[in-house]
């Protein structure tokens, strides 16, 4: 709890978010770090489709996708939808 | 009173009273499961939306924890939603129960009282409201299946009252008030469409920084009841007090309001207090067991017995300054309890009541009778058996035996 918490009477009934969960950096919970073989990935994006955080994002003008580490939780459902392997998971501190 | 409404006398069971009563209080949604003694209510309002009588939206869903899911979701976009069960239906929606009330949906729900398994029984007792009375929601008890009626309309106002925003359950006796024909008093349609009114709602801030009614909409995306851990969620708890505390005001207005149209009041809404201003010896009793008693009460007043009975209409809030006034000039109290609290040393409105009465300036002696489990009928010559224990209490100056089972053969 910080200073700037507020108290019950000030805040919104029933949880409502008065901030976006965008400030919000989810990708401090992570042990494992996807990381891509460019080479093996043939950018079929499945693991965009079923990323749950929204964390893998498809760049048209690049032709590419890159892996957005703020909010990837290490969940490793990526690695596991690739059809060429194209993603491991490795131990953050390697 | 100069603006009562004519009304129109009918023959209606306890159901069919609170499925009338949702029908003329302007319903978006309904969603319910059915389940004895309830089932008359789904399925006569069923039958209302079937026939064009209504415009609600009618959800056959599989569960009552999707029964409730989906009340949870109408509110919270807005509409009024309603929904009924009983027994082992309301021990299903326990779970979600919890999300009604946290995120302050007013979520009006009829409970037609029921005992829970097992052994399996149908007949009435209070044992399935009883176990979610910690769940956040308002428990209003009906004595008769009129009250049952009034109640539900009283209850959309209660809950969609801007400092309440809370839900409510109306509890009817199983089977002796949801199944029993009585002359209800039906007020006219148009009568029940103005009081309980259009929903209206407070304006929050959303994570966009704008400012909306709360309810979800398209155009003013926000989030309720998402995560909030250490820092927060102790905070919303302490909200849901709050508005629990402005409900006892709410339901008070709410009794009089209502009275100006119909004619008809319920003590001060939170209890009604039956020949206690003198009163020595009082019993206290929730839902139909009052009807019984109070005839009990004419009885022994004949007789110059200074008897009263204390009913308690709203169980949640805990209406504990009225019961405390109305109990001050009381010398021995029994407190009946249609359910039981195993190992915990007597029933829950025994506990609560015993606990209120420690800072009363004159303490009464307080007994508890466990009675009409899984229906049991009681009997005037039952009830009145406990005002003559209270007296004997009195002459003897002490309690022998705390808790009693009224009715049980031992």
């Amino acid at each position: 709890m910080t200073k700037q918490d507020k108290n019950w009477k000030e805040i919104a009934p029933a949880g409502v978010c008065s901030k976006s969960s965008s400030g919000f950096l989810t990708g401090d919970w992570k042990t494992y770090t996807p990381v891509r073989d460019p080479e093996k990935c043939t950018r079929c994006l499945l693991c965009v489709l079923f990323c749950p955080d929204g964390a893998i994002h498809w760049y048209p003008d690049k032709g590419d996708i890159e892996f957005d580490c703020s909010f990837c939780k290490g969940c490793g459902i990526c690695a596991n939808q690739c059809p060429t392997n194209a993603i491991t998971m490795k131990l953050e501190q390697e | 009173m100069q603006n009562v409404v004519k009304q129109e006398i009918m023959a209606l069971a306890g159901d069919q009273a609170v499925a009338y009563a949702v029908k003329q209080s302007d319903v978006d949604v309904v969603a319910a499961y059915p389940i004895t003694p309830q089932t008359i209510i789904v399925e006569k309002f069923s039958e209302y939306v079937a026939d064009g009588e209504v415009e609600t939206e009618f959800v056959c869903v599989e569960s009552e924890h999707s029964a409730m899911a989906a009340s949870i979701s109408a509110s919270a976009t807005g509409a009024r939603a309603f929904t009924a069960t009983a027994s082992a239906g309301l021990a299903l929606m326990h779970e979600m129960l919890f999300v009604a009330s946290g995120c302050r949906v007013p979520v009006v729900m009829a409970v037609a009282n029921r005992a829970l398994s097992a052994p399996l029984n149908i007949h009435g007792d209070h044992s399935d409201s009883m176990a979610q009375r910690d769940s956040g929601w308002i428990q209003l008890y009906a004595e008769n299946a009129q009250e049952a009626y009034d109640s539900i309309i009283q209850a959309f106002r209660i809950a969609e009252n801007l400092d309440v925003l809370l839900p409510v359950m109306v509890g009817l006796d199983g089977f002796t008030l949801s199944h029993t024909l009585e002359n209800v008093e039906a007020l006219p349609d148009e009568t029940v469409k103005d009081f309980v009114g259009v929903r209206k709602f407070p304006n929050v801030l959303t994570h966009e920084g704008k400012t909306a009614p709360f309810r979800l909409d398209p155009a003013n995306p926000m989030t309720m009841g998402p995560i909030a851990l250490q820092n927060y969620y102790f905070e919303f708890k302490r909200q849901q007090e709050e508005a629990m505390e402005n409900a006892l005001t709410v339901i008070q207005q709410m009794n009089s309001e209502y009275a100006k149209i119909s004619g008809r009041s319920y003590g001060n809404g939170l209890i009604e207090a039956y020949c206690l201003e003198d009163a020595e010896v009082a019993t206290i009793c929730l839902g139909s067991t009052a009807g019984t008693m109070k005839t009990v009460v004419d009885d022994l007043r004949q007789e110059g017995v200074k008897a009263g009975l204390l009913r308690l209409r709203t169980f949640r809030p805990l209406p504990v300054e009225a019961i405390r006034s109305a109990l001050a000039n009381v010398k021995a109290v029994a407190v009946m309890d249609k359910c039981i609290s195993f190992g915990g040393n007597g029933g829950p409105v025994f506990h609560e009541v015993r606990h209120l009465l420690y800072e009363a300036t004159n303490r009464p002696y307080v007994v508890n009778y466990i009675y009409g489990l899984g229906g049991r009928d009681t009997s005037p010559v039952e009830l009145r058996s406990i005002y003559e224990n209270l007296q004997g209490i009195l002459q003897a100056g002490r309690v022998e035996t705390p808790i009693q089972y009224l009715g049980l053969r031992d």
